[in-house]
This record gives C-alpha cells, sequence and structure tokens, in this order.
C-alpha cells in the first residue's frame, strides 16, 4: 500500500521534473544551445495560460493548441535572428556553447523584465483540475496526472519521432556529429533550428502543465532552468528518454525519502542521486561516452 | 533604475507657496524645498514576490498620497518627496551598496528598508552607522529585542516569531478547554530561519500546553510536491495542522489537503495565507483557514485603506505586515512633521513618540511594536485577527474548519 503509494506519488512528480526538462535535452542536445533563458519562456507559457483561463475562461489543456504553435514559432524566430550569427562565427562546439549561454543570459533578463513590465512580482496561481482521483488506492491529483500523461505522451511521440522518421534521424545525426551530418547533405542549420524550435514548444508545454497547480511569478524561471538542468545532465545530454527517466528517478528518490526517511533530506537525497549517477556514468544515464 | 518622482507639480506649488511665505520659511530654520527619500527594494530576484506585494506598492501609495496632499508638513510649509529607487536584486551586497549610494551619492534624507528579514538584517549595521532611521517592518526574528538595543536607530514591527506560535498555541489551548479540539498536532516547517524559529517556538508552547505533536517535520524550502508530508500527516489524524510555509508552499499545502480531503478541525498555514491570491485561488475552500497576520476588517481606516490601496496600487494588499508597512510610514511621516529632516531627532521621536495610523495608535517598546496581529482566519472572504484576544476587533475562531468543497 505504502509502496504503491511512493511509487504513483513518484512517478507523477518525476513526470513533472521530466515535463520540465524535455524542451532543454533537445536544445542542449541537438542545437548546442545551453539556453538559460528556458525557465523564462516556461514562465511566460505559465502566464500566458493563466491569462487565457482567467481572462478568457479557455481551459489550459484547449490553451495548449495556441500556446505550442506560437512557442515553437517564436523560438524559431529567436533562432534565426539571435542564435544563427553566433553558429555561424563559432568555429567549435564548445565555442557556440559559451556564446549562446552568453547570450541566452542576456535574453533571460530581456523575457524576465518584460513579465515584471507586464506582471509586476507578485506570485500568480489558479484552480484547474485540482481535484482527487484514486488510483489503486492512492489519491492523487487530476492536474498533476494529467501533466504526467501528457509527459509520457509527449516523450514516447518524440521518440518515435526522431527514430522511425527521416527527420528525426537526420536531428539524431546532428546531435551526434554536425560536421558528419553535413556531408550527407542535411542542412544543420534547419535541423537544428528546428530542434531549438520544438525544444520551446516543448518548455512551453511545460510551463502550461505545471501553471495548473504550482504558484508561479515573473521572478521564478531561473528554479525551473536549474531543475530541468539537473535532470538534462543526469539523463544524458540530447536524449529525450534519458530525460524522462531521469526526472522520474529524481521524482520517485524524493517521494520515497519523504516518506520512509525524512521530508527534510529529499534535495540531499536529489543531489546525492546526481553525484551518484554522474560518478558512474560521467555524460548520464543515457549518454554518450564521448562526443 | 532611478527614478525622480512626478512631483514637479506639487514642487511648483510648494514653490509659489514659498515666496509668499519666504520670510517666514528664512527665520524657520533648515526647511528644504523637497525631502528625498531613497531605497532598495527586490525587483528581481526570489524575494520580488513578497516585496512586490507587502513593500513596493505601500512606498508607492504613500508618496503618491503625500504628495497629493503638497508633501510632507514641516513647519508650516509643505514639502513634497522625491523618491530615489534601486533594485536590490533580492541580494543582501546589492542591498548594502544600493543604501550606500543613497546614502553618498545621492544624499538621500531617509531611507526606507527592504523586504524580508535577512535583507533588513543585511542593511541594518549599514543603516545603524549612517545614523538612517530603520524601519525593520518586514523583520521577524525572535533576535529583535537584543537587536534593537544594539541598533538605537532600528525599530521592529512585526512581533516576534514566538509571540506568533504563542498565541497560536493560546487560541488553540482556548478551543481544547471548550471541548471542540483533541490535543493532537501535527507541524511541518520550511528548513530555514523563519521556519525554524517558528517551529521551535510553537514546539516549546505545544509542550507547555499538552498538546501532543504526532507529526513534526521541516522541508526544503522550494519543495514541489506536499502530498508526501500530508499523507504522513494525515495518517496520525491531528486536530490541528500547523505549517509555517512560503507562499508558493503554503498555496501547495492547502491544495494538496483539498485533493487528499485532508480535514483537520484546525488548518493553520504560514506566510501567504493572508494574500488576496489565497482567497482568489480557494474561493470558498478559504474559510475557516487559519494563518499569520490579520486584520480588523471592519475598522472604518482599514476599510478606507483597501480602498485606496485597491484604486492607487490596482489590487488588494495583503492582511498582515502590508498595513502596518503603512503604518510605520505614517509613523515616519509624524515624526518628521514634528521634528523636522533632522535624522537623529526623528529616531528618537519614532522610538518615543505616539503616532496616530491605520492600525490605531502605535507606540514602540524598546524599539518593537509589540501590539500587532498574531493570528488571523479567513471568515466570510475576509482575513479577521483572531489572536492576541485582548487586540480590539479580535473576533472568535470558527471551529472546526469547513470541509473542503470541490
Amino acid at each position: 500500500m505504502l509502496l504503491v503509494d511512493i511509487l504513483l506519488s513518484g512517478l507523477i512528480l518525476g513526470g513533472m521534473y521530466a515535463l520540465t526538462a524535455m524542451g532543454l535535452t533537445l536544445q542542449y542536445g541537438v542545437a548546442r544551445i545551453l539556453n538559460l533563458a528556458y525557465g523564462e519562456v516556461m514562465v511566460a507559457a505559465a502566464f500566458t495560460a493563466y491569462v487565457l483561463f482567467t481572462g478568457a475562461a479557455v481551459v489550459p489543456l484547449l490553451g495548449l493548441l495556441l500556446v505550442l504553435p506560437l512557442a515553437f514559432a517564436a523560438n524559431w524566430a529567436i533562432y534565426r535572428v539571435m542564435l544563427v550569427p553566433l553558429v555561424r562565427r563559432a568555429r567549435t562546439r564548445a565555442a557556440l556553447e559559451t556564446d549562446s549561454i552568453l547570450a541566452t543570459f542576456g535574453l533571460l533578463f530581456v523575457l524576465q523584465g518584460i513579465g515584471f513590465v507586464i506582471f509586476g512580482g507578485q506570485y500568480y496561481g489558479y484552480a484547474y483540475l485540482s481535484a482527487p482521483v484514486s488510483i489503486l488506492g492512492t489519491t492523487v491529483a487530476v492536474n498533476r496526472l494529467v501533466a504526467l500523461g501528457f509527459a509520457a505522451v509527449l516523450a514516447v511521440g518524440l521518440y518515435w519521432l526522431l527514430t522511425r522518421t527521416r527527420t528525426g534521424t537526420a536531428i539524431r545525426a546532428v546531435a551526434v556529429n554536425p560536421d558528419a551530418a553535413r556531408l550527407v547533405a542535411i542542412d544543420v542549420q534547419t535541423i537544428a533550428g528546428l530542434a531549438f524550435a520544438a525544444g520551446g514548444a516543448l518548455c512551453a508545454a511545460g510551463g502550461v502543465l505545471v501553471s495548473m497547480f504550482l504558484t508561479f511569478n515573473a521572478a521564478m524561471g531561473v528554479l525551473f532552468t536549474m531543475k530541468a538542468l539537473i535532470v538534462v545532465i543526469m539523463g544524458g545530454v540530447g536524449n529525450l528518454l534519458g530525460a524522462l527517466a531521469a526526472g522520474l528517478l529524481l521524482g520517485l528518490i524524493e517521494t520515497a525519502v519523504a516518506r520512509l526517511v525524512d521530508p527534510g533530506l529529499t534535495l540531499a537525497a536529489n543531489y546525492a542521486l546526481f553525484l551518484g549517477v554522474l560518478l558512474v556514468r560521467p555524460t548520464g544515464l543515457f549518454g554518450r561516452p564521448a562526443r | 533604475m532611478r527614478r525622480v518622482s512626478a512631483a514637479v507639480l506639487a514642487a511648483l506649488g510648494a514653490f509659489a507657496l514659498t515666496s509668499t511665505a519666504s520670510a517666514q520659511a528664512a527665520s524657520d530654520k533648515a526647511v528644504p524645498d523637497k525631502v528625498r527619500i531613497g531605497y532598495a527594494i527586490s525587483k528581481t530576484g526570489p524575494f520580488t514576490g513578497g516585496a512586490s506585494i507587502t513593500t513596493l506598492p505601500v512606498y508607492q501609495l504613500w508618496v503618491k498620497e503625500v504628495n497629493a496632499a503638497g508633501g510632507l508638513k514641516i513647519g508650516d510649509r509643505r514639502v513634497p518627496i522625491e523618491v530615489v529607487e534601486y533594485d536590490d536584486r533580492s541580494n543582501s551586497e546589492e542591498a548594502i551598496k544600493a543604501i550606500e549610494r543613497l546614502a553618498s551619492q545621492d544624499k538621500v534624507d531617509f531611507i526606507l528598508p527592504p523586504w524580508s528579514t535577512g535583507l533588513n538584517l543585511a542593511v541594518g549595521p549599514i543603516l545603524n552607522r549612517l545614523g538612517y532611521p530603520h524601519l525593520a517592518v518586514t523583520t521577524n526574528t525572535n533576535r529583535a529585542p537584543e537587536l534593537a538595543k544594539r541598533w538605537p536607530n532600528a525599530s521592529f514591527w512585526l512581533g516576534l516569531p514566538s509571540d506568533i506560535s504563542v498565541e497560536m498555541v493560546a487560541v488553540l489551548k482556548t478551543l481544547r478547554d471548550q471541548g471542540k479540539i483533541g490535543p493532537t498536532v501535527a507541524m511541518i516547517a520550511v528548513s530555514d530561519q523563519f521556519g525554524i524559529e517558528l517551529s521551535t517556538a510553537a514546539r516549546d508552547a505545544f509542550g507547555k500546553a499538552g498538546f501532543k505533536l504526532a507529526y513534526d517535520k521541516s522541508y526544503p524550502a522550494g519543495t514541489q510536491d506536499m502530498q508526501p508530508m500530508l499523507k504522513d500527516a494525515m495518517a496520525t489524524s491531528p486536530d490541528v495542522f500547523v505549517s509555517f510555509s512560503y507562499p508558493p508552499d503554503t498555496l501547495a499545502v492547502t491544495d494538496a489537503a483539498k485533493v487528499l480531503s485532508f480535514n483537520p478541525k484546525v488548518f493553520f498555514t504560514g506566510v501567504g495565507t493572508a494574500f488576496p491570491l489565497f482567497k482568489q485561488r480557494f474561493g470558498g475552500n478559504a474559510e475557516g483557514v487559519m494563518g499569520i497576520g490579520g486584520w480588523n476588517a471592519e475598522s472604518p481606516r482599514l476599510k478606507d485603506y483597501l480602498e485606496r490601496h485597491k484604486a492607487g496600487v490596482g489590487r488588494e494588499p495583503d492582511r498582515w505586515a502590508n498595513p502596518i508597512t503603512f503604518a510605520s510610514l505614517q509613523a515616519l511621516q509624524q515624526a518628521i512633521e514634528r521634528v523636522g529632516v533632522d535624522r537623529a531627532a526623528v529616531v528618537k521621536e519614532l522610538q518615543s513618540g505616539t503616532f496616530d495610523t491605520i492600525i490605531g495608535t502605535v507606540k514602540l517598546e524598546g524599539g518593537l511594536l509589540k501590539d500587532v496581529w498574531a493570528v488571523g482566519q479567513w471568515q466570510n472572504g475576509e482575513f479577521y485577527g483572531i489572536a492576541p484576544s485582548k487586540k480590539d476587533g479580535a473576533r472568535a475562531a470558527i471551529v472546526p474548519k469547513p470541509s473542503w468543497g470541490p
């Protein structure tokens, strides 16, 4: 009973972690952009969901239909306008990573500033699907369960796209070796832009879904970016299933420690797991040995 | 970053007055043509959420109201306020640097405090060294009496965490003596200074009052799932559930309790319970929830303040530190109007004077305002103060809390 309870609650929490990290793994793993403004995009999506829900009575799940294409387009534009010049200039991957960190660090402040101007600094939140549902005798919140469902669908769906379609194969090729990908007539810049935009859309989906149960304000993006980075690095950069596994693992450990040991040690347990994984597999759970 | 407030019109008005009364003003030594007031407040970073509900809007509202009236009344002249504002980025180093700059470069006459216990403790030494009055309103620490002795320029306005816990336990003890609740308590607290001070004092008071602490855990700040803790707390079937939490956690705890149909007779949550967001998020389910703070919503002056705040800021204030912050500014204003812009004299007046404010008559004792609400409860859509019970307007607690609705 307690075990089922821990498993289920842990998976739901972990699903949220995975959901909020999958976009970053695409952006960082394929487009090689370590997007520090990732959390800000997520908060922007959360605010959009909030405005749609409280202002126009559009429920967040319908709101996704609007937010996803919008986020895809916006991130595509960000990549084309802001990041392509960096990609052109960069001689090596390491140089691109450094440049992109600096550029997106600036973007972070721009997005955050816009958030502060429009919404001020105070907290926002709304109640949607905050109802109990019983599964195997365990009570869970519907909105969190929905978020887990979306995380699973998005991860599996994208995994399928990446492994079963031509574009997906091209994306993976770019992730593994952009130089060699060029040799087989893959337009690396377009593919990388596509991955960045898809990552941004995933990130926005995460923002919309967590806004159903988390309280947020314009200052909170950094917290999301930090958590996502941990999940991405632990799962193996660029690997969607890795992000899913790492997120679920973190959620399970956190819940198990809270129930069986002490809630005060959850953070310590999370970082211990993170360190442990990196000691055994320095490139993450599903990471490649060398890149 | 720097902003000079729109006091131009007021300044012109004052200028017109001065020209007629210049002879008199000349005899009236040291009356400036404007009073420069500076502050560094968290406009970015993790403290933004608190600062932008409790502190910054109050500063803006107060300056607007004072300047609309022509300014501070010093001698028989009206002197408008000019504002210098910085962002401390929720960072104590930045806050200290900003205050040094306000004093040395901007040469402001008065400095208003930052938001949070941590930042106020960080800027305490420098404000003391520079001799500025320090209205450390949003500072909640048991060390306040000792700090007030060390920094005679500082004043503390929120009571002590131990007072909050002791008053809360006093309310619960009365309820138990009336046979309305049993002795079992479950308590969780965020593991930082705030949570530790409150829970330590509460643990002690619960022990003395003969309550049984069946569940007593702390959690790290930023925890995103409260259900595991609540499930274990629920398993002890407590009569009372107490959570010394921060705003996002307070909302998450309440939400999780609702989802789990966890219905203890008393449900007490920490910072954030007194926020209008709480009512907006939970609607009718807020009814009966107790928390830190409260106000006497029947008081005509607070009713008037609520309307002014809604009109001036565009939203409602929180029902704990926000009105107290405004009262502290009224005290500062009255002190300046009594003794002028001489900072040492203002410090002395703040410590010894009696002030007429929206929260009633205010008189500090040993640098501390002790007469403040410790416990409030949502009753009919308003967060009324219920303890200390001797305070004017204190309401009786509604127990048991109604069960959570859909």
